[in-house]
């Protein structure tokens, strides 16, 4: 036991603390406020906050509904071929993302990607009707493939806690089946898709690679933000700000955390 | 990062009784849309992506970016590094979760709860201000080995390891198998190592994959610490050929697919043989 907490100070928390502590730091060493007001007080980071944030919700909630969806279809699918089939490949696509995930959208809907040429062919390029690979619903899309795999792993658990017992009460007692989803399902099930939504919502936050290797940094999210910063590329004066911008994502990551925590446990009265 | 993952292999348990409402054939073409459309979604990449990398520079159809992968500089020495990576943290998780989710399953149950929460951490806490943090803590020595992103993603790796160990042991029931073992004069080396370990085959196998896997795919941390892995070098060298670099990233998805999926299929087979014996 000791040796695993031991493991995790080392390696999460003292990392963390010393963010944080670094975040309240001048580059001289005092202690200061300058850097959060830097952030707070608008400008560029506030923006890279701002566009990181809206990302996250956008591809915490689409992939929230779609994955619940795609989740409900297959559990409840006769194949169980399919049923295997979409359970290792959440698996495996869960934990893509990154670089090979960008090149694989540069080749389907970059600009000569191969979708984006059969799209032309029937004059619906996508380009030249506003789209950009390399811009916010441009890198949304992409955050999808890993997100929605995502979603379908952590919900299925509990569509399968969805007791066909419930079901069967409620047409015995003459239910249709709006009234069974608006009245049993989905009271049931509510807890359990906000949480994981808000663990969606923690993993589109802080995605990194994708974005990186997709846009080369043109995007201004946060952390391409404090990636510029330990790559070096640093205003004089500002040589913490990278470590503020990095405290204000844990307290953001935080926040889901303990909502996904909250919401879990009030889940696992009905599901278990 | 995508390199999270709550369950990862989940099991979609069997449909139960068929629905006998009148609008079953309505439902069931709504299941085959959303059906078809995740399918589109997620093949088409996959697709394209195999047909970009078996394209010459001037977009014909060629196997060369395939059998140039061999002789492309520096792809040898990021494979070994990623590998050596791989290695040694797959030896510490094993050694730092195994015994402690033992323990735990043993000893304190109640502590399951907050290895849960523990465990949720590195999903959601962003690589990218981890790796900040460790720059700044991690003294000299240490920054200068490329181990040290084996130390770090020992903690990324860690949810699913969890997640997976604690599935295969709450399958098994480690009481009685210990108790057992130490009556029978084993030490708990030899209980941990000739008893449990087997009887957690098919778990330390997934959990094994999943790690491998996220250390080859691990780019935030690895670019950020200057250390030219795998993923590293997929991106630097795309803008020399980006054909090879995408023939290389394919390889890598498809073999981590691969490899999942067989471990899945070899632990079917098994379970189910298992079970016609008891029942036979």
């Amino acid at each position: 036991m000791l040796p695993f907490l031991l493991y995790v100070v080392l390696g999460l928390g003292i990392p963390t603390l010393v963010i944080i502590n670094l975040a309240f730091r001048s580059a001289s060493g005092h202690l200061t406020m300058s850097n959060i007001n830097t952030i707070t007080s608008g400008g560029q980071y506030l923006t890279g906050f701002e566009t990181s944030l809206k990302l996250a919700l956008v591809t915490s909630v689409i992939p929230g509904v779609l994955g619940t969806l795609i989740a409900y279809a297959v559990s409840t699918s006769r194949f169980e071929t399919l049923r295997r089939i979409v359970a290792t490949a959440s698996g495996v696509l869960a934990n893509f993302g990154g670089v090979n995930l960008a090149f694989m959208f540069v080749a389907t809907i970059g600009f000569v990607g191969l979708v984006t040429g059969w799209l032309a062919r029937i004059g619906l390029n996508p380009w030249s009707h506003g789209f950009s690979l390399y811009k916010f619903w441009g890198v949304a899309l992409v955050y999808m493939y890993f997100q929605i795999p995502l979603m379908v792993l952590v919900i299925t658990p509990a569509l399968n806690g969805l007791r066909p017992a419930w079901r069967e009460a409620a047409e015995n007692l003459g239910a249709s089946k709006w009234r069974f989803w608006r009245h049993v399902g989905m009271p049931v099930l509510t807890p359990s898709i906000l949480a994981s939504m808000f663990l969606l919502f923690g993993s589109g936050f802080s995605a990194y690679a994708t974005t990186e290797a997709l846009t080369g940094g043109t995007i201004a999210l946060t952390p391409i933000q404090i990636g510029e910063f330990l790559q070096g590329n640093v205003i004089s004066g500002e040589e913490h700000i990278g470590y503020a911008l990095g405290f204000g994502m844990i307290v953001l990551v935080l926040i889901s955390v303990i909502a996904y925590v909250t919401l879990q446990r009030r889940s696992a009265k009905w599901l278990r | 990062m995508a390199s999270l993952v709550a369950d990862n292999i989940v099991e979609f348990e069997p449909p139960t009784t068929p629905s006998r409402s009148p609008r079953r054939h309505r439902i069931r073409l709504g299941r085959g849309l959303i059906l078809l459309v995740a399918a589109a979604y997620f093949l088409l990449p996959i697709y394209a992506a195999l047909h970009f990398s078996l394209q010459d520079n001037n977009g014909n159809f060629s196997l060369q970016p395939i059998t140039a992968i061999p002789s492309q500089p520096g792809l040898g020495s990021a494979f070994f590094l990623s590998m050596r990576l791989a290695i040694v943290t797959m030896a510490i998780t094993m050694l730092l979760m195994v015994p402690t989710m033992i323990y735990v399953h043993l000893k304190l149950p109640r502590f399951r709860r907050v290895m849960e929460v523990i465990t949720i951490l590195p999903i959601v806490i962003p690589p990218i201000v981890l790796i900040l943090g460790v720059l700044q803590a991690a003294p000299g020595w240490l920054k200068a080995s490329p181990y040290l992103l084996s130390l770090v993603y020992v903690i990324l790796a860690m949810p699913f390891v969890y997640r997976s160990l604690d599935a295969g042991l709450g399958a098994l029931d480690v009481k009685t198998l210990v108790e057992a073992s130490r009556s029978l004069g084993a030490g708990w080396v030899a209980t941990i190592w000739r008893i449990i370990v087997p009887n957690l085959r098919s778990a330390l196998l997934s959990a094994t994959v999943l790690t491998l896997a996220l250390v080859l795919g691990e780019f935030t941390m690895a670019s950020l610490d200057l250390w030219s892995t795998l993923p590293v070098w997929i991106v630097a060298f795309d803008q020399t050929n980006a054909h090879v670099s995408t023939a290389v990233a394919m390889l890598s998805l498809l073999a981590t697919w691969l490899l999942l999926t067989l471990i899945v299929t070899l632990d079917r087979s098994t379970s189910r043989q298992q079970r016609r014996k008891r029942t036979s």
